[in-house]
C-alpha cells in the first residue's frame, strides 16, 4: 500500500509531469485561461491516462515492439474518442470551451510518454496507480497556472468574484502571451525550489563523506569546538 | 470561394491566427526544436510537407470513407491513424526517391505524428466545413505560420545563449517567457478584421 502512495506522490508532486518533466505544453498553455477549463482539461486527460495505462499494461505482452506506438495512439484515440462523446453529452458548454483540446489529447506527450515509459513494461496494477497520479499531477498543475491568470486576469476564481470592484483587470494574463509568462514564472518558482533541495542534499552527502560514521549532533558540535580550540 | 477569400484566409492562417502565438498547436516542437535556426527552419518546412499532403488527404479520408458511412465520430482515430502512416510513408518516399530532401528533413519527420498542429488543422478545416483546395490551402498557410513562429524564436534564442539569468530562470523558464515577449508581438494583429 505505501508503494502506491509513495507513486502517487511521485506524480503529483516529485515528477510533475507539466511543472517537472515539461511534458504536455500546448494544453496547459491554452486551457488555463480560467479554472474551470483547468479543471475540466485535467480530469478528462485524467480517465483517458487511466484507461489508456491499464489498457496497455494488460495488453503489454501482445503488442509488438515494431509497432508498438501505432498500437498506443489507436488506443488513446479510442478512449478519446469515447471521452469527447460523453463530455459532449453531459457537460456541453465545457466541451465547447475547450474546443479542439479534447480531440487533441491523442497527440499529449505525457499520455505516449507514460505509455512508453511506465505502462508497457509493468502490471496493470501499478500502470493503473501510476495513471491516477500522472493525470492529478497534470491537474494540479493546471490548476495551480489557471489560477494566477484568472485571478490577475479577470479578478475571479471558477468564475465567482474574488477581488475588489476597485481591482484593475490585468487582460494580459489572459491573452496568449501571458499564458508563456505565467508558465515562465511558474516553472522558475519550481526551479527555484528543487535547487534549493539539491543545494542541501548536495551540503548533506559532503557532509556525510566528511564525517563518514556521523555522530549525534551535539558530540559533532563539541568534536568541533575541541579541533578549533587544537588549531588555536 | 474565390480566390481571393482564399488568399485572404491564407492571410489569416498565418498571421492573425497564427498556430503557435494564437491557438497553441504545435507548443511542443516549437519550444523543443528551437535552439538552433537551421534546425527550427528544417522543421518549419517538414512540418509544412506534412501539414499540405495531410489536408488533402484527411479531406478526401473525411467526406469520401467518413461521411458516405456515417462515421463522422470516428474522425479523432482515423485522422491521426492516416497522419501516422503518412509520414512513416513520406519518410519512405523521401528516402528511396529524393535523398537530398531526406537528408535534411529525415530526423524530424518521426517527430511530426505527435505533432498536434498536423491533427488540429485536419480537424479545424473539417470543423469549418472546408472545400478540398480550401483544405489544402488552409494547411499549408498554417504551417508557414508555424515555421514563421519556429524560425523568429529560433533566431531570438540563438541571441540569448550567452545571457547570464538568474540560476532559478535558467533554461526552460527563459525560454517561455521569450515566447511571451513574441507572443506579445504577434497579438498587435488580432485587431486586423479580414
Amino acid at each position: 500500500m505505501n508503494k502506491y502512495i509513495k507513486q502517487l506522490k511521485e506524480g503529483i508532486l516529485d515528477n510533475n509531469p507539466t511543472l517537472v518533466q515539461l511534458l504536455g505544453m500546448c494544453p496547459t498553455l491554452a486551457t488555463t485561461t480560467s479554472l474551470k477549463n483547468a479543471v475540466g482539461m485535467g480530469l478528462a486527460a485524467t480517465a483517458v491516462l487511466i484507461c489508456s495505462n491499464l489498457f496497455i499494461s494488460l495488453l503489454r505482452k501482445f503488442i509488438p515492439k515494431q509497432v508498438r506506438i501505432a498500437a498506443y495512439i489507436v488506443i488513446v484515440s479510442g478512449f478519446v474518442t469515447a471521452v469527447e462523446l460523453l463530455m459532449r453529452a453531459y457537460f456541453y458548454s465545457l466541451y465547447q470551451s475547450l474546443g479542439l483540446f479534447i480531440p487533441l489529447i491523442v497527440v499529449n506527450c505525457i499520455i505516449l510518454a507514460r505509455a512508453e515509459a511506465f505502462a508497457s513494461k509493468n502490471p496493470p496494477l501499478p500502470s493503473l496507480v501510476d495513471g491516477v497520479g500522472m493525470g492529478l499531477g497534470f491537474t494540479f498543475a493546471l490548476c495551480l497556472i489557471a489560477s494566477v491568470r484568472e485571478l490577475l486576469g479577470a479578478g475571479t476564481l471558477f468564475g465567482l468574484q474574488v477581488l475588489p470592484d476597485a481591482y484593475p483587470e490585468m487582460t494580459f494574463f489572459v491573452l496568449p502571451a501571458g499564458a508563456f509568462v505565467t508558465l515562465g514564472f511558474v516553472i522558475a518558482a519550481v526551479q527555484k525550489i528543487r535547487n534549493s533541495a539539491a543545494d542541501r542534499a548536495r551540503l548533506k552527502s559532503i557532509e556525510e563523506q566528511r564525517y563518514p560514521a556521523a555522530p549525534a549532533p551535539e558530540q559533532v558540535g563539541e568534536t568541533e569546538t575541541e579541533k578549533e580550540v587544537d588549531l588555536v | 470561394m474565390n480566390f481571393g477569400n482564399i488568399l485572404l484566409m491564407m492571410f489569416s492562417a498565418i498571421l492573425v491566427e497564427n498556430f503557435i502565438f494564437a491557438k497553441f498547436y504545435g507548443c511542443c516542437p516549437f519550444l523543443g526544436v528551437s535552439e538552433k535556426p537551421d534546425t527550427a527552419l528544417g522543421m518549419g518546412m517538414a512540418v509544412t510537407f506534412v501539414m499540405t499532403v495531410s489536408g488533402a488527404v484527411t479531406w478526401v479520408v473525411y467526406e469520401c470513407l467518413l461521411v458516405p458511412f456515417g462515421l463522422e465520430y470516428l474522425q479523432t482515430v482515423a485522422f491521426i491513424l492516416v497522419i501516422a502512416a503518412l509520414v512513416q510513408f513520406i519518410e519512405m518516399f523521401l528516402r528511396k526517391f529524393i535523398p537530398a530532401l531526406y537528408n535534411a528533413l529525415g530526423i524530424y519527420l518521426p517527430l511530426i505524428t505527435t505533432n498536434c498542429a498536423v491533427l488540429s488543422a485536419a480537424l479545424l478545416a473539417v470543423q469549418k466545413s472546408y472545400s478540398f483546395i480550401e483544405a489544402v490551402c488552409f494547411g499549408f498557410s498554417a504551417a508557414l505560420g508555424f515555421t514563421l513562429a519556429i524560425t523568429v524564436f529560433a533566431g531570438v534564442r540563438s541571441r540569448m545563449q550567452n545571457a547570464d539569468p538568474p540560476r532559478a530562470f535558467k533554461g526552460f523558464p527563459l525560454t517561455l517567457i521569450t515566447a511571451g515577449l513574441l507572443a506579445m508581438a504577434f497579438s498587435c494583429f488580432s485587431g486586423v478584421k479580414l
